[in-house]
């Protein structure tokens, strides 16, 4: 008997569904379209320059140095908090494996009964109760499971996200559980700085007004023109993202996700209420955005070897009372499981000498998904 | 790691999924109802004990207290690139979880030739427990 293996390393991410794009080995997670984010960047670090460089040194001189160094302080947060929220997994909950997905169907199946032919089957509704409220669990058609609550399925990522806000093209990636406080906390930095140089624009006007009178003042300020498009970019983005921060302190306060908002889910109709509520706006603050960091779900970075093996025999062939799929089977549940690079059993490759193996030529797949 | 390599080899009779408990909300907590197919195969109180515990772990995980609010903290101020150098609380009690799946499986699973899956490798939805079948293992 002889036996080839071949086995090439496939990292986890890059077999995963879900319409996502990953850099730096996988630590990195975005959306697909990043155009918009990419202008984010742009305006930020556009403004932040304009004023650094022409402002600032009048600024500093004229008033206080401390006014450069916070703005530089400030700068930092933001573009700290913006990346950490487009690069980080939102939350996203990995799909069903085809075991998981065949378990839950004939659950369904089970509680349905005998649907008579020609009308249509229920709708796949699972109902709990959370502190005394019925809250229903949608069935996910993509990812073949029933989302748990607060879930949602982002149709852009193509992923079932945990506690799912909102899709924000500016940062290019889902608002959910696991980065909500870095999206939030960037739109609150992100408000004090656009306060900040705004004010500060207006202060430099004003103090070369003083000396020297408001149109040549106006003429003096170098770059005047670009100068005029960036303090209007702050006025509107003042507006808008003050006006978001607003809205998702009142969301936080509430424990309400935007999509939650949207759909009405807890606007008290049906005395219907919000179950995760702690009736309490410190409490609540403190769970959004003091709570534990949560992990990712699933490994993203683990190898995950891929095995093909092919065995051929002279020898008589062995009645075989497993059929190639319990081996595949097997084999499909080994590479599952060991997910460390590091630990990955001596066992894990499936035995090829076995008599209870295939004897015939087979490649088995990795067909963990 | 004889029992391992032994029902690596065995064919899946069947595979079990306990379901998350939501009556608390959203916190991580797993059914402590034993599912009918395990009958045969553990105890009722032994697999109780194992998914009590579990929950417990998660649930140490989870908790808001003055720890998860000094951490949180913390990060928020070194605009969390602590993290980069820190293992967070929660990635310590995963990994508290991963070692006692493990020790579960080496001592009370195996044997009995069941396999409990890390619920983390599922998104915390299951805890997938995979049946083999009896007969593989008495070779």
């Amino acid at each position: 008997m002889s036996a080839v293996m071949i086995s090439r390393k496939v990292r986890k991410w890059e077999k995963l569904p879900g319409k996502n794009t990953f850099c730096c080995d996988g630590r990195v997670m975005m959306a697909r379209q990043k155009g918009v984010f990419y202008l984010t960047l742009f305006l930020i670090i556009g403004t932040c320059a304009l004023f650094f460089g022409f402002e600032c040194p009048y600024l500093a001189v004229h008033l206080s140095a401390a006014i450069p160094v916070f703005a530089a302080v400030l700068f930092l947060f933001v573009m700290a908090m913006l990346l950490r929220t487009s690069f980080s997994d939102p939350g996203v909950l990995p799909r069903a494996l085809p075991e998981e997905a065949t378990f839950i169907e004939m659950e369904i199946e089970a509680a349905n009964g005998n649907v008579p032919s020609g009308q249509r089957p229920p709708p796949r509704i699972r109902n709990i109760e959370i502190n005394n409220q019925i809250v229903k669990l949608k069935y996910c058609y993509t990812c073949k499971i029933f989302r748990p609550p607060r879930a949602s399925h982002c149709s852009i990522c193509d992923n079932c996200v945990d506690r799912f806000d909102h899709h924000c093209p500016w940062v290019g990636n889902c608002v959910g559980k696991r980065n909500y406080r870095y999206f939030y906390l960037f739109t609150l930095s992100l408000s004090l700085l656009t306060i900040y140089i705004f004010t500060f624009d207006i202060v430099h006007v004003v103090m070369r007004s003083v000396e020297d009178g408001f149109l040549s003042a106006l003429k003096e300020t170098p770059g005047t023109y670009p100068f005029f498009f960036f303090v209007l970019v702050c006025f509107f983005t003042l507006w808008s993202v003050v006006g978001l921060t607003g809205f998702h302190t009142y969301l936080i306060s509430l424990n309400q996700t935007t999509n939650e908002d949207i759909k009405g889910s807890w606007s008290g109709k049906n005395r219907v209420q919000n179950p995760y509520s702690h009736k309490n706006i410190f409490k609540n603050c403190c769970e959004v955005l003091c709570g534990p960091a949560y992990p990712r779900y699933g490994p993203r970075r683990c190898v995950l070897p891929q095995i093909f093996h092919v065995q051929k025999t002279t020898a008589p062939l062995i009645p075989n009372e497993h059929t190639p799929d319990d081996a595949k089977a097997s084999i499909g549940v080994s590479a599952e499981q060991s997910c460390s690079p590091e630990d990955l059993p001596p066992s894990f490759i499936p035995p090829l000498a076995s008599p209870e193996t295939d004897a015939e030529a087979s490649v088995a797949k990795d067909n963990s998904h | 790691m004889r029992p391992f390599k032994l029902w690596q080899q065995a064919a899946i009779a069947a595979k079990v999924f306990i379901q998350r408990d939501y009556t608390n909300g959203t916190v991580c907590q797993f059914q402590t109802k034993f599912p009918s197919e395990l009958e045969t195969r553990i105890d009722k109180q032994q697999f109780e004990e194992t998914v009590r515990m579990l929950n417990n772990l998660y649930a140490e995980a989870e908790k808001l207290g003055s720890h998860s609010y000094i951490e949180g903290c913390l990060a928020c101020l070194t605009a969390y690139t602590v993290f980069l150098c820190m293992e967070t609380h929660y990635e310590k009690v995963l990994k508290k979880i991963a070692k006692y799946v493990q020790e579960q499986n080496d001592k009370v699973y195996a044997p009995r030739g069941l396999l409990l899956t890390d619920p983390i490798e599922r998104g915390l939805r299951v805890i997938e427990v995979t049946i083999f079948e009896e007969r593989s293992l008495t070779r």
